[in-house]
């Protein structure tokens, strides 16, 4: 009896041991074959000159761009392993300005530069658009929205759907979390920061398609590229949120993703120039859309 | 025989190694919460964190008060167990003085199933359920009333209703137990002296169960404290203060969705809000200690 105890319990722990190993095992082996895989669509892609790249580039700046940072460095490191990029979010302001001292290669900002700006000698090069969406539910007649309306909606000025030439409907404000890049470029965009009252605060972009959509008189907003029908997306000043409004300039609710340079891309170092090279690539492009954005012309 | 010697030496061993895995485990969490959220609550200020209602914590001058989150923490725990407890305990005394024994198992194996339902799933349930049904309700209180913002459903009451149901499981199956440990000679001797089996309940078997008891409402307090994933889905999430038709947030919720994004002392924050979390955990805790000593002295 005692002896098949023991027997049992030494077999429990070789079996422990066991799935732990088969564990590890597998996510390394799935490693392998991701990294496997974007370095093989690497060469077929792109330039090769590649393998001997090494050294440091910096990027300080907005933190909306966090998402794009992280996941275009993760993928570009991964291309050229000899290369590390370091990503400060300090503000769209404080990167051009470490841009300006030259502190750092690269001055992220979600927004376009100013006049100053350009006058130290930084240069706009934009990366990728943002494009949010404002969406009601269903039985929303109301089809445009002006931008002053949707500030006034969401500072809770403007709290039934009658006054905009709708139902008589309260209007449900739902938002994302503090600390969300949708919210953040929303609230940035209608200059309403930190001055919207809530009705729900939904954690993600699933949530709140799923509660406009299930919520007479609501209205939210989420990444353009997530819409589907299940809600109606309103136009804002007359401009449907589409892709080629986005890309023409015209829809209030975007905005662009600027990796601004202290003076033309070519005159920038190697480093520099492949990391440009790499956004423009088609891996670079994935990466764009992989994160919501929209890919400038 | 020295064979098993061995035995027991590696078989206590073992029971030893188990043991001390729980205990490291609560120690290091403990050292983890204090280490992680003490900084936040140095830098931001205690008061300025846990008496302030102002939660802004991306705004160009952020202020990080939680006053408003700890509030709906304590009122959606509390009404819960308010509305949770007495029907756990009525049921319970069904449960252990009346019922038939068929009745009986139906309702004790409907109980159990309570308690084995996930918690994301009470929380779907209320908002497919709960949440229209609270919207309707909103709007025909508040019915051209242009101050109060409609919540399209998720607030308190919403929160409160899942989890007093989510607390029913651990009141009942402790209480039924600590009910069904009562001597039945007590009963036998109530009875005897006259009372009416309503009279013996009430005034000799619950109050010598009452450590009992009161060790399954402590408990269910603790579940409705720790409670994230359904409250998270049915509360709305906006940081208000805690009345019945708002749209509210506490604790746990509050870890929950804005961990994700955020950063610096806005994370440093959110560990502060889960030490203040865990403190009243351990405050709960020491409660049930102390009310099962007292069942003990009791006896």
């Amino acid at each position: 009896m005692k002896k098949g105890f023991l027997t049992a319990v030494i077999a429990a722990g070789m079996m422990a041991v066991a799935l732990t190993g088969c564990g590890s095992k597998k996510t390394t082996n799935n490693d392998n074959g991701t990294t496997g895989d974007s370095a093989a669509k690497g060469t077929t892609a792109s330039s090769q000159a590649s393998a001997d790249l090494s050294g440091t580039i910096s990027l300080a700046g907005s933190t909306s761009m966090e998402k794009l940072c992280e996941a275009m460095s993760e993928s570009f490191m991964a291309k050229y392993p000899g290369v590390t990029v370091t990503v400060e979010y300090t503000g769209s302001g404080a990167g051009l300005e470490s841009l300006a001292a030259g502190s750092v290669d690269i001055g992220d900002a979600s927004r376009h530069l100013k006049d100053d700006e350009t006058a130290s000698g930084s240069v706009e090069n934009v990366v990728a658009l943002d494009g949010i969406a404002v969406i009601t539910d269903k039985s929303n007649t109301v089809a445009d929205l002006s931008s002053e309306d949707l500030a006034k909606i969401y500072t809770g000025e403007i709290t039934n759907w009658k006054d905009l030439g709708g139902n008589d409907e309260a209007i449900v404000v739902l938002g994302r979390e503090a600390g969300s890049g949708t919210r953040d470029a929303f609230e940035e965009l209608l200059d309403v920061k930190d001055s919207c009252t809530y009705a729900q605060e939904l954690d993600s972009t699933g949530a709140v398609l799923a509660k406009v959509g299930s919520t007479t008189g609501a209205i939210g907003y989420v990444s353009l590229d997530v819409v589907d029908d299940t809600v109606n997306a309103v136009s804002v000043d007359g401009v449907e949120p589409t892709e080629e409004q986005i890309l023409a300039g015209k829809y209030k609710l975007s905005r662009p993703f600027v990796m601004a340079t202290k003076g033309e891309i070519s005159e920038q170092n190697d480093l520099v120039k492949a990391w440009f090279d790499y956004i423009k690539s088609d891996e670079g492009k994935e990466v764009i859309k992989a994160v919501g954005l929209i890919i400038p012309e | 025989m020295k064979k098993k010697a061995i035995i027991e030496k590696t078989a206590r061993i073992i029971f030893l190694v188990c043991a001390v895995i729980a205990i490291f485990a609560v120690c290091s969490i403990t050292v983890y919460m204090f280490i992680k959220g003490a900084p936040a609550l140095k830098k931001v200020g205690v008061s300025d964190l846990l008496f302030s209602n102002k939660w802004q914590p991306t705004a160009k001058d952020p202020s990080y008060g939680i006053l408003y989150i700890i509030l709906s923490s304590i009122v959606a725990t509390a009404v819960s167990v308010l509305i949770g407890v007495p029907i756990g305990l009525l049921t319970a005394v069904f449960l252990s003085e009346m019922a038939g024994k068929k009745v009986g198992n139906i309702v004790g194996s409907t109980v159990e199933l309570l308690a084995a339902i996930p918690s994301v799933i009470y929380g779907l349930i209320g908002m497919m359920v709960l949440n229209p049904f609270m919207y309707k309700l909103e709007k025909s209180i508040f019915a051209g009333d242009s101050s109060h913002q409609f919540t399209g459903g998720s607030n308190l009451m919403s929160a409160i209703i899942v989890l007093a149901i989510m607390i029913l499981p651990t009141v009942i199956s402790i209480s039924t137990s600590s009910l069904k440990a009562v001597n039945g000679s007590l009963r036998s001797a109530s009875l005897a002296l006259g009372a009416t089996k309503i009279q013996t309940i009430f005034k000799v078997v619950i109050p010598s169960a009452k450590s009992g008891i009161l060790t399954g409402v402590v408990l269910g307090i603790g579940r409705a404290l720790g409670e994230a994933m359904a409250i998270n889905m049915v509360a709305g999430g906006a940081v208000n203060l805690p009345l019945p038709f708002n749209s509210v947030r506490t604790l746990t919720t509050q870890i929950v969705s804005e961990m994700g994004y955020s950063s610096g002392l806005h994370r440093q924050v959110l560990f502060t809000v889960g030490l203040v979390l865990y403190i009243f955990i351990m405050i709960v805790n020491y409660l049930l200690l102390k009310a099962r000593r007292k069942g003990c002295m009791d006896e």
